[in-house]
């Protein structure tokens, strides 16, 4: 384990530099960008959640004056490319929402009304909706050429399930078989939306002579360029992106679903063309989180040691085979428990749904909400108390997981010794009052980042990442510089270019940023103290080798001399042209976030309602660069998965329709639903980073689910399996009981 | 010494082994000996897992290094949000 360090500027909590401007109202969001000569641009959008296209006529929609472009399926270049269809369906509409045909027009209104002129003939089909209803035997067919793969033996006709997964280690059956007590239950969550603010928004510009434009809300710009120019048959270097301020992804904007299809009405038009989906598009069109069913069985014996560990997960992904985060649910369900035995079988179901996005640690919230919900209900069997019951079987460092490999050092013992500690953990409940307690185990990743320090004339710096900020990466990057460089913070600003301005980096996702781009900003800063030698060393006729860079400034060690950055840089035309540090690798080694929370909530017992009224949250950050972010991610993280837990969900009627697209009908919590989330730090350093970061963005979200499910039912006295734990489910089960 | 190369469930599908070892001291080298060892791999199935060195996850291991006694486990690719 890496040993924790004294820093000079990071772990300070420093202004956020893009706060100035989102409090003010000067932040460029998606939707603010307007250019000369520019039209708007509206989708048609499915009223049915399956249905066959028989024909899309759209000459009436063509004829209307103000109308200057109309495109469907057909007017994609690249008809091969498997993502076109969810730009705009080919032969059939697989869900409510989507995408037919697209208008650009002068004006909104013309384009909404060409809309109305563009006729379609479907032949409607039955809608499949649920797990269930997609693996019945009698079940109609989504896709008729869906064969399962990962079968033990091949299927010879088509269904749903689009993949079966199975992960294996030691020897279950022996591990049930020494057990005193064995629990099996089945739990269920439902389709839910990232809840993001900001719609999906985008202006776009095709130009004749090959340089092409996006602005967009996006996590990753790279993957916008990407996916539109393999759509339209572009080169990378005559399409670039530019990623605006972004309200909001949570995974939900590592999708592209608007670019192509503006680009391709700019081109057919000969005009910068707008389009921004409303609340209601966002919905029933871009990417929800996976509904999920997911069976669990786990034995201990009396002494409280857990003997074997069995899951059987059935992940929804839409209407697209593959799409669920199957692959990263069965991974995650188990890693927080060092078990030698442990099974789990998976499963990808195809539904007329939205396909599937990713949603902060996708995957992982659904099985671990299984998981972690039947460990508490066994350490009430056992009579242990939970935290202790975990500590017992804690995950740590040697710890072979499921998946594969030895865990690193990690902080999941950390964590929960710190839960037991807490103020919450000792306050006493009061009636109608639950308390749950569950871990969380997110991976984090690493991949390509991009960096470039730009020095200055007067010495300050301009830090360009290629990584969009949406989780306040700018401070942390201002800050790791600070600290490699030692110079202050407000010495270094940061933004994020345009594709054609830095080299590729991955999307903002997996927790990544802080801790790959980070590396990359370490390397340039590295960099740069190696310029900074070699400039002064010039100046001073002496080799690099006899001077020192400390606490921001040259030393010439080998006689008198110093000289600060702003000096160097103002003498760098002279000495070789001005200093750039370059940062562009592929980090390996993240390190995964164990995460504890505490939720105590009281239930009306007339209404079925229920109110948090304390929560903790506990977090392994291995460092926090900035500690206000890093308290902001285990809120933000907390607060969602307390939405999904409590009120989150897709409502369906018996067509299949979306019946409570927006936010007053698909209720996420409010300030004022939710107490201050109490956040706690904990710092068991990487020992891969060079100040031994972790990413903290996505584990928050997976306790929520079971430590709110877990309270509720001990308010309540019943057992609660089905997610959300809304009123009307809520009294429904005390009435029942 | 030689490496451990460690198979997942899914692996064994087509390894019929939990375990092998192999002499490569490079991931190229480990992904070319268990393919032609195991005529039931795909090469280009292998080629997009991401593996774990010694219990180090590496995304993009194509030019990694192997030290002698390490431990390489085949990953699925984890993204996120």
């Amino acid at each position: 384990m890496s040993e924790a360090q004294d820093y000079k500027y990071i772990g300070q909590r420093t202004i956020r530099p893009d706060g100035y401007d989102k409090v003010t109202g000067r932040a460029n969001y998606a939707a603010d960008l307007a250019l000369p000569g520019m039209i708007w641009a509206k989708v048609l959008r499915s009223p049915h959640a399956h249905a066959r296209i028989r024909s899309i006529d759209t000459s009436k929609a063509e004829a209307l004056p103000d109308v200057m472009a109309v495109a469907t399926h057909v007017d994609i270049p690249n008809q091969a490319n498997p993502g076109a269809i969810n730009i705009l369906a080919k032969d059939k509409a697989l869900y409510h929402g989507h995408a037919i045909a697209g208008v650009a027009a002068k004006t909104e209104a013309a384009a909404e009304a060409a809309l109305a002129l563009i006729e379609v003939d479907y032949e409607v089909l039955p809608p499949i909706m649920s797990i269930e209803d997609a693996m019945a035997d009698s079940a109609a067919l989504i896709h008729e050429d869906l064969i399962t793969k990962g079968m033990a033996e091949q299927p010879t006709s088509p269904s749903n399930v689009s993949s079966r997964m199975e992960m294996n280690k030691g020897d279950v059956a022996a591990g049930f078989a020494e057990a005193d007590v064995i629990l099996e239950r089945e739990f269920r969550t439902p389709t839910v939306h990232q809840g993001y603010i900001e719609p999906h928004a985008c202006t776009v510009r095709f130009d004749e002579d090959g340089q092409s434009m996006i602005w967009c809300s996006t996590q990753g710009h790279f993957g916008v360029r990407a996916t539109t120019a393999a759509l339209l048959n572009l080169e990378h270097s005559k399409l670039k992106v530019i990623a605006s301020e972004i309200g909001g992804g949570f995974g939900g904007k590592t999708v592209v679903y608007l670019e192509p299809l503006a680009l391709i009405l700019s081109k057919k038009s000969g005009r910068p063309v707008k389009i921004q989906m409303d609340r209601d598009e966002v919905f029933k069109a871009s990417g929800p989180g996976s509904a999920t069913r997911n069976k669990v069985k786990i034995g201990a014996k009396k002494d409280g040691t857990i003997t074997a560990m069995e899951a059987h997960l059935y992940y929804e992904s839409g209407a697209f085979p593959g799409a669920a985060p199957l692959g990263p649910g069965c991974m995650t369900i188990f890693t927080p428990y060092d078990v030698p035995n442990q099974y789990v079988e998976g499963f990808d179901v195809v539904v007329n749904k939205a396909k599937v996005a990713a949603y902060r640690a996708p995957g992982a919230p659904q099985s671990e909400y299984a998981c972690e919900m039947l460990i508490n209900e066994l350490a009430d069997e056992l009579g242990i108390d939970p935290i202790d019951f975990r500590l017992q079987n804690a995950a740590k460092e040697d710890t072979q997981t499921l998946y594969g490999p030895k865990l690193k050092a990690v902080g999941l013992v950390e964590c929960l010794e710190a839960a037991k500690n807490s103020a919450q953990y000792k306050s006493a409940l009061e009636k109608n009052q639950g308390r749950g307690v569950s871990s969380g185990f997110w991976f984090n990743i690493g991949g390509v980042s991009s960096v470039i320090i730009n020095m200055n004339e007067d010495g300050t710096g301009t830090i360009l990442e290629g990584s969009p900020d949406i989780g306040g990466s700018r401070a942390s990057m201002q800050m790791m510089a600070a600290e490699e460089l030692q110079m202050p913070t407000d010495t270094f600003s940061a933004i994020i270019p345009d594709t054609a301005h830095i080299a590729h980096s991955d999307t903002t996702g997996g927790s990544r940023t802080t801790f790959a781009t980070g590396m990359a900003v370490v390397e340039a800063a590295a960099d740069i103290v190696t310029q900074f030698k070699e400039r002064a060393a010039a100046v001073w006729n002496v080799t690099p080798e006899q001077v020192e860079w400390k606490d921001g400034v040259a030393i010439n060690i080998s006689g008198d001399g110093k000289m600060t950055a702003a000096e160097i840089c103002a003498a760098a035309g002279r000495t070789g042209g001005q200093i750039t540090g370059l940062g562009n690798i592929n980090a390996r080694g993240a390190g995964p976030s164990f995460a504890v929370h505490i939720a105590d909530i009281e239930v009306d017992t007339d209404t079925g309602k229920s109110d948090v009224i304390r929560y903790t949250a506990i977090q392994d950050a291995g460092k926090a660069i900035h500690p206000g972010y890093v308290e902001g991610q285990y809120q933000g993280g907390a607060a969602q998965g307390i939405g999904w837990a409590l009120n989150e969900e897709y409502i369906f009627n018996k067509d299949g329709l979306l019946e409570n697209p927006g936010f007053l009908d698909y209720r996420i919590p409010l300030a004022s639903d939710l107490p201050m989330i109490e956040a706690i730090i904990v710092e068991v350093p990487n020992s891969f980073h060079p100040f031994g970061v972790r990413g903290v963005g996505e584990t928050g979200i997976i306790p929520p689910l079971a430590a709110c499910g877990t309270a509720v039912s001990k308010a309540i006295g019943i057992r609660m399996s089905e997610l959300p734990l809304s009123p009307p489910r809520v009294l429904k089960a005390i009435l029942e009981a | 010494m030689a490496t451990k190369v460690n198979f997942s469930s899914e692996l064994q599908k087509f390894t019929g082994e939990v375990q092998t070892q192999v002499q490569a001291t490079n991931y190229r080298g480990v992904v070319a000996e268990i393919v032609a060892k195991y005529p039931g791999l795909a090469e280009d199935e292998i080629l997009k897992m991401a593996v774990a060195i010694d219990g180090e996850i590496i995304h993009e291991p194509f030019l990694e290094q192997i030290q002698e006694g390490s431990e390489v486990h085949f990953l699925y690719r984890i993204s996120g949000g």
